[in-house]
This record gives structure tokens, C-alpha cells and sequence, in this order.
């Protein structure tokens, strides 16, 4: 590959900025100045696509409507275990306006699903009304054997407990992030240990202490709930098929569809233009998808199934629960001496329950030992959630720090900056304590009264996460319409928008110039929307991409203007020699005079400019400050301070929605949210939005964003993801605000008011 | 074991109740509610409708539409299903989310939870209806400037919700927003730029 020397700007603004060489590809522009020196990116330009969303007009999968379309509806299993050992549907069958039923699959080969847990898709009925359709599963006869069942997952880790899986299961692990190791041994219900990348030795670490902690966090299960629920539409013609999805991932639908068809990608197409919210659990094919196909290829017509607000709830994923015990070793000068942890947690019948790579990955410490186990049980899969693994991780590494900090009579923040090295979680820590005044915070339970006051914090990282598998298509037309093409999907996090910035840039034009053609897999390849990797992975391809149809263009005008191509530049509309500048040409001028009629380029994401790959480098320290009605138990989130830094924001009021979103998560996550199954009969008992509380808008805090302009010198666009990052925090901030309003330590999720009573000794 | 498939006790569904209702007493409940549309008022006291599918006209939007619809059919299907305005979205179908909010006159109502047979002579606003003559309302316009949505399913519900606070208190406090908003579920967590481009559309009218 041949290269060039650039020179970019390196370090965080407010900080110091200085300038860095790198060796990068040729085929890639120049590198930008920072945001200030920038017109379109850097800019909180509005979304393309709000019209749409404020008008009612955005299209989302569950409003797809197609003619000759049918409603599939899902039969659930209501036992939590058993073997079917037969099935009539023909009552089902013979009920006016049903097409078609489909048995979901069994994955060794049976007849019928082997049933693990309450909720579990079995069927799906074709109908010609949705109406129809819940008539015809009601219809449906199952003869069920029961079995045993457990799904607590305490419970589940003993001996005598029943089991989920008696033979050997495999796992996949989503675009998500989940942390799932494969290869590790079951024993009962339980898998593991998943040992990580342990150092060091962990008993010399202990000895060489002079504080040692150990204690016990738990954090409960947690589902989506996204307001748009799991579902596709099937669209089966001879020539292929179209897939409208409700989906994170284009591709990754795309890829599975044509497997489990035995289909060429190739007639396979997946669209998705408006996606009501996914948060991790839409990646895949999933049971509704999958129904579709089913019933779309029986029937030979379009086929839509979406989830219930209950199979949305069950069977569709969650965040796993954990139970972590931490032991860790600190000097008296704020040295980590070794960190030991053991994890326990389960993701019912399905994927990895991992919480430790903030443990092993945040802070330096020469002694590293980690055991986390999956617990099967009886209840519905999990799924990837918004930093899957990290959330809960961090609200033990967390709350323990505060503890150790406490332990040598240390400022919380100085036992940090003593023990973390990354350079960007210390400005982030400044950063946001200057922001939220830090230097108020009293002694523990100091508020006389029965309303006690409190701050506290704690810090995140997330990887810098990008995916090679990201190209863009850049399309100049000779009217100067530029068009750009991807499959990448926009799941609300603004995508569609940052790539008209981008293009914009590159060009001197307008944002709203540009027209973005994404979630659709007749275009270009690109990653699904998990790991925060979208924004790192594809707004570098599309600047490469445009740059390249720019170069051509010079071409020409080169040309016509009989200069060297290497001298021309674009500004505001404008084409000119920076040699000569008389020697210009307006760009619609331009473009008018092409011998063709489009200019076409299609760039892909390069290697990290300076070769590093995986970096725990996007990171963040959020400040809680709340009140405990000591009385009632309640506790009030006044206000979050979050210093984030996702690199070079290309639209800072998108990435500021963001991360309003994933603190009011992670507030609701802190007190409110908790899924519950009851032990008797295995079934959820509050899978509506009325009993699974979360938070509305009565419930956040104020939030005041401090975001950090980063530029790490490390692509076209040095621009990285912030969803993931955003939600890690909060949780383990508010504890840690809980303490010290009210002096005593509440080591497990939700902070409800009956467990501030119990830790106040008044119930 | 033999055993029919049946629904748990918790897993009564509303819409399963809306069936019920729809073949038993949906005559009686219409009659009760005294808003049918095109019945006279001999009809109303006498004729019992449904179970199947009856004539009904409606206002939406400003444009009359005849319709033929279930007893059972909530406003929202017959919104979506019907008239394919699906501005108007379903999430949970129980009157707990509140993105199905529509105006009823000018009141915000969960089109979940309103029969499309009781809403009579009463003027349905949905969301494809706020924007006059190609003029959006000061709410869209904010909520654009604003970035008041992500994935953008709640915003139809949160826009009906704060649209109709501004029309009738144009110079609304914070509290009277989140009072305007509590049943709006965003699972994005946009609620603060939310409030903002409500005060802020306020201000402008």
C-alpha cells in the first residue's frame, strides 16, 4: 500500500493540543483541523430525518404495510420446562383468514422446540387480520410434558438444581459485544470460569497491601424495552427476498437469512429506514424474523410478525444479572496492589453473563485475577444491552473504589488519579469536577433532618471499538446532487446526519446537500449498530470515499482550467488553483460539463493510523448529586455532570441526546428497573411498561454535559462512538452518591426504598 | 399429559377483553357512551351494534371518512390499519406509554384505549394533521431544533402531548411540561431535549 506523512491534530481541547505525524494511506485525504476551523462537522446541524419524525411520516417496520400482506402471531409456551409431545393445529387451520402455521425449530433435530423457559416461541400462525391470527394460536392444542424447572439463579448453581441443558450448547455472541468465551466447561447450570487475561500474583499482590476490601455487589436483570418491538416483514418473490427489519444490523440479518434458507446473499435485501429503538437486542434474524420467513415461503405472501409488548419483555433479551465479589489490595498511597473477582450471573438460557473487563482493563494494577461463571436458568435469553458486561462490572469496580478510598482516608478522585493511567479519564475526572464542584462534597450522612444530601462518582471506558467491514458509496451526479450509500442502518443515534456532515466537509457544502441512502443492503456493507463502532467505522469511509470522487472530479476541471489537478481546492461552491486563484470555476459549473453523468467512489474503513487496535480509551466520569428521603426511603437524582469523550464530535447535539439517554438509562437502572419471575410458575410477572417501572420524564435529573473535543490521530474522521459509554457510569455513581448521603453502603440494584429502609434499620 | 393451551391468569390481554366486550355488550357500551356517529337518536336507544363490523363516519384531520369497523377496533387500529396514518404508534397497547396520543377535540387521548366507535362527532387530530398548509407546528419546529428525537417512536405521543399544553397554556413553567409529558414513555431518554424545545416553542408563539 502506498502511504504519505500527514500531520494531525493530537490531544483533548481545554487540555493541549499539539500536532502529531502519521503515516497513512494515500488514497486518504489530508487530515482536518480541529472543529473550530471546520463549517459542517463539528456543528449541531439538525437531523435529516426530523421532518419525518416530527410529521409522522417516518416509516418504521411495524407500519409497513404491503398488499396481500398477512399478521403472524406467536404461540408461547406458558411452562417454564417440558417436552411437547404433540401438537393439533388443526382447529387452527380450519379457523377463516389463517394461511399458514409454522413450528419453530428444535435445535437437535426434534419434532417440536424443546421448551426452557416461559414465553418461549413455539409457534407462529399466517392470518389475514392480527385479530384472526390471536384466534388461531388460542386455537392451538400443545400436550406438554412437564419438567422440573429453576429460575433463581442461586438456586440454579446447586448441585440438585434442575438443568437447563443436558448436553454441550453453542453460543454465538451478537455484533453487541457480549463478553462470551467460547470453549468453557458446564457443570450443572453452570459455565466457567472465564478466566480473562490474568497478571501478575494475585497472593504477593494481597500481602504487599495495606488495605484489603472484599465485598459482594449485585445488579439485577434488566430488559430492553425499546418502544419498537422485535419484528420483520418477509417479502418472498421468485426473484428474492426483501426483508424489512427492526434491525441494528442489516447485514447480520441479511447474512442469516440466506443460512438458514440456503439462499445466495446476493437475493437477499434488508431494509430498514426508521428503527424504533434497539439498545443491543436487535441484532439478528431473531424468532419473529425467522417465523416470517417461515410463513412468507408456506403462504407465497408478505408476512409481517412483531413482538407482543410481552414476548418483547420474555423472549426477545436482557441484561443479565451478576452477583461480584470483589477483593481488592490498595496501598496507603493509593497504589492497587491486585484486584481478585469472581462473577456469577445469568442470561437465562442464552449467551455470556461476563462483567470483568473493566476489572481487568480500567485501572493499572500488577496483579489481576478474574472467575466469572454463566448460570443457565429457566427464563428468557439475554442479549446485548448498551455496554453489555461493563454496566454491571462498573457498579462493583466502582462503588469498591470508593470504598478503598475511604479505607486510607483518600479523596476519591485522587485515589484515581493515582490508579488509573489513561490521560483521557483524567481530564474527563478535572473536566467534570470542575463542571459539578466537587469540592463541596461533606463527610457521609452530614445532612441533619430526614432529607440527607449526597455526591458521588464514578468513571467509565469502553473500548475504541471500528470495524473494517465498513464501506461507503459517494455519488456526484451532474446537477452537483451528491448522494451517499450505505448499508449501515441509523437506529436513532443520528448516522444518516454525521455522514452528510462529513461528505459536506469534504465537499464545502451544505449537509442538508447531501442525500443519505443507508439501511438497506443493495448498498454497500457495514457494521451493525453494537460496541459504539458505527460512527469510528463508516464516517472514515465516507470521507475516503468522497475525497476519491473529489479527486476525480479535479481531474476534469483540471483540465478545463489547464492547471494541475493537485492544486485545485473546493470552497463554499467554488473550485480554484491555490496556485492561481483566478483560475476557478464554480462547482455546479463544473460538474454541468462532465463527460459522464456521475462521478462514483466506494472506500472502505483503513487500520487505526497508528496500528493500535482495541484501546479502553473512551472514557468518562459522571457526578451524582441526590437526595434521600429518609423517611420514606425514596431517593431523588438531582443532577448527573458527565465529562465524556467520544474523539472528534461530529455533531455535538446529537452525541449530547445520546448521552442524556444512556444516563436517564442508567438512572433507571440504578433505582427503578427489575425484572422479576416468579419462582412458582417461572412466568415474568411484570412484562408490561406499567409494572416494569422505568424512568419518565418526572423522574430524570438535570443533566449538564461536559463533552471533550478528543482527537487521537487515528483516522480520516478521528470521530468514535458514545451510546455504549454514556450508560456505564450512572449507576455505580449514584450508590456511590447514596452513601454518602446516607452513610451506609448499598451494594445491590435496584436502590428501591424498601432496601434504603432496611439499610437504615427502619423496617 | 393432556392439556389445552391456555392463557395464564396475569396474561389476560386487553385486547382479549376488547374481544370479549365487542361480542357481549359493545351495543350496550356505545349506547352508554351516547357519541355514536351516523345513528339516530331512536337508533341509539334501540339498536345494538356488533358484533360485526358496522358504518361509521369520522373526522380526522379535517377530512370525513366512512369507515367499517369492529366493535373491538381501537382508534389507533383504525388510524393505522384503516386510514394508513401510522404517525400513531403502539407500544403498549395498555394506555401506560402514551405514544398512541391523539386529540379528541382539542384533549390528548390514548388512541389505545378509545374505541374508534366512541369517538362520535368528536374532531380526531393526529400527528399528520398538525402541520397546517405545509406550516409545521412552533412544537415540530423546535423538537427539530431541538434534537428532541432519537429513534423518534415517542415523538408523534410527545408532540400531541406538549403541542396541546402550548395551545392552551402558552406560557407553560418546567413542571407544567413534565406535568404535560409524565404518561410519554422514551426509552432514548430525550426527555430533556424535550423540555427544552417545549419551553422554547412556548416562547416563540
Amino acid at each position: 500500500m502506498e502511504t504519505k506523512k500527514i500531520k494531525m491534530p493530537f490531544g483533548i481541547k481545554g487540555e493541549r493540543i499539539e500536532e502529531v505525524e502519521r503515516e497513512v494511506p494515500l488514497s486518504e485525504p489530508d487530515a482536518w483541523p480541529v472543529n473550530e476551523s471546520l463549517k459542517q462537522v463539528g456543528k449541531s446541524v439538525k437531523r435529516l430525518d426530523a421532518v419525518a419524525k416530527v410529521t409522522g411520516s417516518a416509516k418504521y417496520t411495524s407500519d409497513i404495510q404491503l398488499p396481500g400482506m398477512l399478521i403472524g402471531k406467536m404461540l408461547n409456551s406458558d411452562r417454564p420446562s417440558a417436552t411437547i409431545l404433540s401438537m393439533d393445529t388443526s382447529a387452527a387451520e380450519s379457523l377463516a383468514g389463517v394461511y399458514g402455521i409454522h413450528i419453530m425449530k428444535n435445535e437437535e433435530k426434534g419434532e417440536f422446540p424443546i421448551i426452557r423457559y416461559a414465553g418461549q416461541p413455539i409457534a407462529a400462525v399466517a392470518a389475514l387480520t392480527e385479530d384472526i391470527a390471536e384466534e388461531a394460536v388460542d386455537l392451538i392444542k400443545v400436550n406438554y410434558q412437564e419438567k422440573p424447572f429453576v429460575v433463581d439463579m442461586e438456586l440454579a448453581m446447586k448441585p440438585e438444581a434442575p438443568i437447563v441443558y443436558d448436553a454441550p450448547v453453542e453460543q454465538k455472541a451478537s455484533e453487541g459485544g457480549e463478553e462470551i468465551e467460547e470453549g468453557l466447561k458446564v457443570i450443572g447450570n453452570v459455565r466457567g470460569p472465564n478466566v480473562g487475561q490474568p497478571r501478575g500474583e494475585i497472593e504477593k499482590g494481597f500481602e504487599a497491601a495495606d488495605v484489603v476490601l472484599e465485598h459482594t455487589y449485585k445488579t439485577q436483570v434488566q430488559t430492553h424495552n425499546s418502544l419498537e418491538s422485535h419484528g420483520m416483514v418477509v417479502d418472498w418473490r421468485f426473484d428474492g427476498v426483501t426483508i424489512y427489519a427492526s434491525t441494528q444490523g442489516t447485514q447480520g440479518v441479511r447474512d442469516e437469512f440466506a443460512e438458514l434458507f440456503d439462499l445466495p446473499k446476493s437475493k437477499v435485501r434488508v431494509i430498514v429506514e426508521f428503527m424504533g429503538g434497539g439498545f443491543g437486542a436487535k441484532h439478528g434474524l431473531g424468532t419473529h424474523g425467522q417465523a416470517a420467513g417461515y410463513l412468507a415461503k408456506k403462504t407465497g405472501r408478505p408476512v409481517k410478525v412483531m413482538a407482543s409488548r410481552k414476548e418483547e419483555q420474555t423472549s426477545q433479551g436482557n441484561r443479565p444479572n451478576s452477583i461480584q465479589r470483589l477483593k481488592i489490595g490498595v496501598k496507603k498511597n493509593g497504589d492497587l496492589t491486585a484486584i481478585e473477582q469472581e462473577a456469577y450471573g445469568t442470561a437465562g438460557v442464552g449467551l455470556g453473563a461476563g462483567v470483568g473487563g473493566v476489572a481487568q482493563s480500567l485501572y493499572s494494577c500488577p496483579n489481576f485475577q478474574t472467575r466469572q461463571y454463566d448460570v443457565f436458568t429457566h427464563a428468557g435469553p439475554g442479549a446485548a444491552w448498551r455496554a453489555p458486561g461493563a454496566v454491571q462490572g462498573i457498579f462493583g469496580l466502582e462503588q469498591m473504589m470508593d470504598e478503598l478510598a475511604e479505607s486510607i482516608d483518600m479523596d476519591p478522585l485522587k485515589l484515581r488519579d493515582k490508579a488509573d493511567p489513561s490521560r483521557v479519564r483524567k481530564a474527563a475526572r478535572k473536566m467534570g469536577a470542575e463542571r459539578f464542584d466537587w469540592s463541596r462534597r461533606k463527610p457521609k450522612a452530614s445532612d441533619n433532618g430526614p432529607i440527607k444530601r449526597g455526591i458521588g462518582m464514578a468513571q467509565s471506558s469502553w473500548w475504541r471499538v471500528y470495524n473494517y467491514n465498513a464501506t461507503v458509496e459517494v455519488k456526484l451526479l451532474r446537477d452537483g446532487a451528491l448522494e451517499v450509500r450505505s448499508g449501515v442502518q441509523d437506529i436513532g443515534t443520528g448516522t444518516k446526519t454525521i455522514l452528510a456532515q462529513v461528505v459536506a466537509e469534504e465537499f464545502g457544502l451544505n449537509t442538508e446537500d447531501i442525500n443519505v441512502r443507508i439501511g438497506d443492503t443493495l448498498f454497500p456493507d457495514a457494521p451493525g449498530s453494537g460496541g459504539s463502532q458505527v460512527t469510528a467505522s463508516i464516517t472514515p469511509a465516507a470521507r475516503n470515499a468522497a475525497f476519491q470522487v473529489k479527486l476525480k472530479l479535479f481531474e476534469k476541471v483540471a483540465d478545463m482550467l489547464e492547471v494541475k489537478a493537485s492544486t485545485l481546492t473546493m470552497e463554499d461552491g467554488k473550485i480554484y488553483s491555490t496556485e492561481d486563484t483566478a483560475k476557478s470555476m464554480s462547482f455546479l459549473d463544473a460538474v454541468a460539463k462532465l463527460p459522464v453523468s456521475q462521478i462514483v467512489a466506494t472506500e472502505s474503513r483503513s487500520a487505526e493510523y497508528d496500528g493500535d487496535y482495541l484501546h479502553w480509551d473512551l472514557g468518562s466520569a459522571q457526578f451524582a448529586e441526590l437526595s434521600v428521603d429518609t423517611e420514606t426511603g425514596f431517593i431523588k437524582v438531582d443532577k448527573i455532570v458527565a465529562a465524556h469523550s467520544c474523539g472528534r464530535p461530529i455533531n455535538p447535539l446529537q452525541v449530547e441526546s445520546q448521552i442524556n439517554g444512556g444516563i436517564i438509562q442508567g438512572t433507571s437502572y440504578a433505582l427503578y428497573e427489575d425484572r422479576i419471575l416468579d419462582r412458582n410458575t417461572g412466568h415474568m410477572v411484570n412484562h408490561s411498561l406499567d409494572t416494569y417501572k422505568t424512568t419518565y420524564g418526572v423522574d430524570i435529573p438535570d443533566i449538564d454535559i461536559v463533552l471533550m473535543e478528543g482527537y487521537n490521530a487515528k483516522s480520516s474522521t478521528d470521530a468514535y462512538g458514545i451510546g455504549e459509554p454514556a450508560n456505564i457510569a450512572t449507576a455505580a455513581a449514584i450508590a456511590n452518591a447514596v452513601y454518602n448521603a446516607i452513610g451506609v453502603r448499598i451494594r445491590e440494584i435496584p436502590i428501591t426504598p424498601d432496601k434504603v429502609l432496611k439499610a437504615l434499620n427502619k423496617v | 399429559m393432556e392439556d389445552n393451551h391456555k392463557k395464564n391468569k396475569s396474561g389476560i390481554s386487553r385486547r382479549a377483553f376488547i374481544r370479549g366486550a365487542g361480542l357481549t355488550t359493545a351495543g350496550t357500551l356505545a349506547i352508554q357512551t351516547g357519541v355514536m356517529a351516523g345513528t339516530s337518536e331512536a337508533d341509539k336507544a334501540t339498536k345494538e351494534l356488533g358484533p360485526n363490523a358496522v358504518n361509521i363516519s369520522m373526522n380526522v384531520n379535517g377530512r370525513v371518512y366512512k369507515l367499517n369497523v369492529e366493535p373491538r377496533a381501537t382508534l389507533a387500529k383504525a388510524l393505522r390499519e384503516e386510514l394508513q396514518l401510522t404517525g400513531t404508534k403502539v407500544v403498549c397497547d395498555r394506555g401506560s406509554c402514551s405514544a398512541c396520543t391523539v386529540w379528541l377535540d382539542n384533549t390528548p387521548v390514548n388512541a389505545c384505549m378509545t374505541f374508534a366507535m366512541d369517538v362520535g362527532e368528536k374532531k380526531v387530530t393526529t400527528i399528520e394533521g398538525l402541520a397546517k398548509n405545509g406550516e409545521l407546528h412552533p412544537i415540530q419546529e423546535a423538537f427539530i431544533e431541538h434534537d428532541a428525537s432519537q429513534c423518534g417512536f415517542c415523538t408523534p405521543g410527545m408532540i400531541m402531548s406538549t403541542a396541546s399544553l402550548i395551545n392552551q397554556n402558552p406560557n407553560p413553567s418546567i413542571d407544567d411540561v413534565k406535568h404535560a409529558t409524565r404518561g410519554n414513555y422514551c426509552r432514548c431518554g430525550t426527555y430533556p431535549h424535550v423540555f427544552q424545545a417545549t419551553l422554547a416553542a412556548a416562547k416563540k408563539i
